[in-house]
């Protein structure tokens, strides 16, 4: 069997984004369950440190393609070497992060390659598959694992036929584990000068704004999330006067985002951010699976709302059945008197 | 030649607003409770599609969807806000298309309706969330992408600018034409109906529709051949079957669970000063808080 890939995003600071450190210590774990070895693409221009920051995740072989023109990330240029990569070490997987970068480039590559791609998978798993019609079985196939039509479903997608196997999956999702620090792989340069065309710089960056999101509710040990159900952009204020007396960051669901309660980057859930802190206060969220699957994992869930058949309450340790905007304000009163 | 767009659309079941009788008793989707809507990020596309048409008023605006017979309803509504025509795909051929058949069967048409300057659509569907179509589209194609536009700040015959919104910022590109463009739901939102728009195509039908019209409207179509929208088959495509539907899919659904919810010891609890007040004692002496 072939091996896995993963495609690492170069950060803005020159190094590998969050999220591919978190599909290589998937990669690794998936690579170990099949045998096979794990290998990252990186395509960019001076990539920091890559080898010794690579290599602890249990990368065997790092495909470096450089050249000045391959950073900021454009599509068609990466997607060429990507392709070219693919062509001949023919991946058994290949994972993206889905991110703006990865849901950009990893659909271009599926199609050339006529491949299928699961997006923003959940989980992802190693498994076997009987194919009834044709009474064809397939050993050790790539579990895509995500939730389906408005979240009312969970769904198991297999690619049996065609290779790579190809996934996206957010950031947050999969845990970043160092394999060993004293793993060590090969760097393989690719000669990117000759993969590249003309045709591939149709489009050009003509002007960038980046910054590194002030939002991150990613690394909070609590946090204060609102639904749709908290009725309005000024009760989520109450929302952030808890947080800050808290030390706590304010997320949301979907729909609260969709009703423009709050910007997008607060997101938590399939389509946004996965977050595993201590403490996660839902208010007003009723609970689809989408958004579940980004904070199911919190230690401990509190949820407020005025619907206790609310789904959300099914995975709460405490359900308070109430009003939001009753409940915060006690909240805050009885934290002020009872914290000192 | 003509500025042409073609504005990529589908109609999708309004999965935002999943009501109690959405599910049915078997634990099953009910999608006949399911309003059918036109895709969200569709309508910011072709909103874009129309703001080149007030800048280039000779441009025309196609509108593509690729459904079961019912997805006329949307080419009528986009009709209704300004598109030129519209073209419905559909076939049984197409059934159980994943993104990749999707985006053959979309290519093929797009291909008919050469030559095109844009093909824009929305970023990805409310019901699959998978944002693929487009660039896959565009790579089948052969067509530089630019996907989570925001805005189109220039557009002549052979070259665009457009801003994209990104997780990290914003980007401004620049890219020939042809290309294809997805749009970002922060994008401004679609214009509405204009009214006489609406008296101008309400009659507007595929040969489907009007097969089972009980008036016979055939002189009013004769006189108005823009009336007739018109569905393309997988034969009228010359596409080749084995790359359609199910055959034309590599990905395959092993397995759908119905969402289980497993309960945890839920402590309930009411919203008294009382009950609030031991929770949050409870909270700081377990150092989960404080």
């Amino acid at each position: 069997m072939n091996n896995i890939f993963v495609y690492c995003e170069v950060s803005e600071e020159g190094s590998i984004a969050d999220v591919s450190l978190e599909l290589l210590s998937k990669g690794k774990k998936l690579a170990d369950d099949l045998n096979v070895k794990l290998e990252a693409v990186v395509i960019g221009n001076k990539v920091l440190n890559l080898e010794a920051l690579l290599y602890p995740y249990g990368v065997d072989v790092i495909h470096y393609a450089e050249d000045e023109r391959l950073f900021p990330y454009t599509t068609l240029p990466h997607a060429s070497i990507i392709l070219d990569l693919f062509g001949k070490e023919k991946p058994e997987i290949a994972l993206f992060g889905a991110t703006s970068i990865g849901r950009d480039i990893a659909p271009r590559v599926a199609s050339a390659l006529r491949c299928g791609l699961t997006a923003d998978c959940t989980s992802l798993e190693i498994g076997d598959h009987f194919e009834n019609k044709s009474q064809t079985e397939y050993k050790n196939l790539l579990y895509q694992i995500r939730p389906a039509f408005g979240g009312n479903i969970i769904a198991t997608i297999i690619n049996p036929e065609t290779r790579p196997q190809m996934a996206t999956v957010r950031e947050g999702v999969m845990k970043k584990e160092i394999f060993s620090n004293k793993f060590k792989g090969k760097l393989k340069k690719m000669d990117a000068k000759s993969i590249l065309k003309d045709d591939d710089f149709a489009v050009t960056i003509i002007e960038r704004h980046m910054e590194k999101s002030k939002i991150d509710i990613k690394n909070s040990q609590v946090i204060i999330s609102g639904g749709y159900g908290v009725g309005s952009k000024e009760n989520f204020n109450l929302l952030f006067q808890l947080a800050d007396i808290l030390g706590a960051q304010v997320g949301a669901s979907r729909a609260a985002v969709d009703a423009g309660f709050v910007e997008h980057e607060r997101q938590v859930g399939q389509t946004g951010v996965t977050v595993r802190p201590k403490l996660y206060i839902a208010c007003g969220i009723s609970g689809a699976v989408q958004h579940r699957a980004g904070m199911d994992q919190s230690a401990q869930i509190i949820s407020i709302n005025t619907d206790i058949s609310a789904p959300i309450n099914s995975i709460a340790d405490f359900t308070i059945v109430g009003n939001v905007a009753d409940v915060i304000p006690k909240m805050i009163k009885y934290y002020k008197k009872n914290s000192k | 030649m003509r500025f042409r767009i073609i504005v990529l659309a589908k109609q999708v079941p309004d999965t935002r607003n999943v009501g109690k009788d959405a599910m049915k008793a078997d634990g099953t989707v009910n999608r006949a409770a399911l309003p059918a809507i036109f895709n969200p990020e569709d309508l910011h596309a072709l909103e874009q599609a129309l703001s080149i048409k007030d800048k280039i008023p000779e441009a025309e605006v196609i509108i593509l969807t690729m459904g079961p017979f019912r997805a006329a309803e949307i080419i009528r509504e986009a009709m209704y806000r300004g598109a030129d025509r519209g073209y419905l795909i559909t076939d049984r051929k197409f059934a159980g298309s994943d993104t990749l058949a999707t985006s053959y069967a979309l290519s093929l048409a797009c291909k008919k309706l050469a030559p095109y300057h844009l093909v824009i659509s929305g970023r990805q569907a409310i019901d699959g969330d998978t944002a693929q179509v487009g660039p896959q589209t565009a790579e089948k194609l052969g067509i530089p992408q630019i996907t989570y536009a925001e805005e189109i700040l220039s557009v002549d015959a052979k070259k665009i600018i457009v801003k994209r919104r990104l997780e990290m910022g914003v980007e401004v590109v620049n890219s020939t034409l042809p290309a294809a463009i997805t749009v970002h739901g922060s994008a401004p939102v679609c214009r509405q109906r204009v009214a006489k728009l609406l008296m101008k195509y309400k009659h507007a039908r595929t040969v489907t529709e009007l097969q089972n019209e009980t008036k016979d409207y055939t002189e009013l179509y004769n006189d108005r051949p823009y009336l007739l929208i018109d569905e393309w088959t997988a034969d009228d495509l010359n596409a080749q079957v084995e790359m359609l539907g199910l055959s034309g899919s590599p990905t395959k659904v092993k397995k759908i669970e119905n969402v289980v919810f497993q309960h945890k010891d839920s402590k309930v609890m009411g919203s008294s000063d009382k009950e609030i007040e031991s929770l949050m004692q409870e909270l700081i002496g377990s150092h989960i808080i404080g």
